[in-house]
């Protein structure tokens, strides 16, 4: 069971009052883009085990998008942050190398 | 627009559905000061604070999201075209009236029936009066909220087209003998 913080109206609860949206900060490629980079976008997936980020929604809170970033593994939620950037928070990268000193922020 | 009103008196908590809740939806940027002190001026009450509800059904507002307050009103109409001469900037303004439904809930054991349904921790010391929630109850959107100073007086809101069930399943999940006193 995921616990999750909404940064947009503050509210922690478990997960089912969110929904998952996928693999969070991937470039969307579709008109003007080539086949295999719209194939890329819509089916290959990181899906790492250990530190993965994620768009959700509190769809049944105040129904704001927002970023998660967590453990595959062990289900720990390292921290939630804006749905309005391309990247995650200085904040969120510090409690992740905090948590998981060999992680690396990959480009 | 049905004029029945449910009601429930036989399970451990009242349910009943005032006559009518005048009820607007106001979709704006709630941190622009020109728009607050619109907003302000218009409903005569303070912007409620995040999660929270300011007045009562009958003269209120209720905080949605940073951009969404639901307007508690007697005539939604009027407070619709007052809302829309009133404010600028991009705005919203719908009147959700008859698109809603509104659940009294009293009792000692309210508490215990919400926390069946909702991921929500309704104990006193943690869920405060005016707190405004919106969560689930069961897989039905809901917002509750807490009415003024009494721990045992809650109400409700769900989309019109589910309070059927939404009914339902509160006198389900307030049977006689289904509470375990522990909230
Ligand atoms: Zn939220």
């Amino acid at each position: 069971m995921l616990l999750l913080t909404c940064p947009y109206c503050g509210v922690t609860a478990e997960e089912t009052e969110f929904h998952g949206g996928g693999e969070a900060h991937i470039k969307r490629f579709a008109g003007g883009s080539d086949d295999a980079e719209f194939t890329g976008y819509l089916f290959e997936k990181k899906n790492p085990r250990g530190v993965v980020f994620e768009r959700w929604r509190h769809v049944y809170g105040c129904g704001k998008w927002f970023h998660a970033a967590r453990c595959s593994a062990t289900l720990e939620i390292f921290g939630t942050y804006s749905a309005q950037t391309v990247k995650p928070s200085e904040a969120v990268i510090s409690v992740i190398q905090a948590r998981r000193p060999d992680w690396q922020v990959k480009p | 627009m049905s004029e029945f009103k449910r009601k429930s008196t036989d399970g451990e908590i009242e349910i009943s559905q005032p006559d009518f809740t005048g009820m607007v939806t106001l979709r704006a940027d709630l941190a622009n000061s020109e728009t607050i002190i619109n907003i302000e001026r218009i409903i005569g009450l303070k912007l409620p604070e995040k999660r929270k509800l300011i007045g009562d059904l009958s003269h209120g507002m209720a905080w949605m999201s940073p951009d969404e307050l639901l307007v508690f009103c007697a005539d939604p109409a009027a407070m619709a075209a007052q809302l829309n001469a009133g404010l600028s900037g991009a705005f919203l303004v719908a009147d959700v009236s008859h698109a809603r439904a509104v659940f009294l809930l009293q009792g000692d054991g309210v508490r215990e029936v919400l926390a069946k349904g909702a991921p929500v921790d309704l104990s006193p010391e943690v869920f405060l009066p005016d707190d405004f929630r919106r969560t689930r109850m069961g897989q039905v959107a809901v917002a509750f909220w807490m009415s003024g100073q009494s721990p045992d007086s809650f109400g409700l809101i769900c989309f019109a087209s589910v309070q059927e069930f939404m009914f339902d399943w509160l006198v389900t999940a307030s049977k006689k003998g289904s509470l375990p006193h522990y909230l």
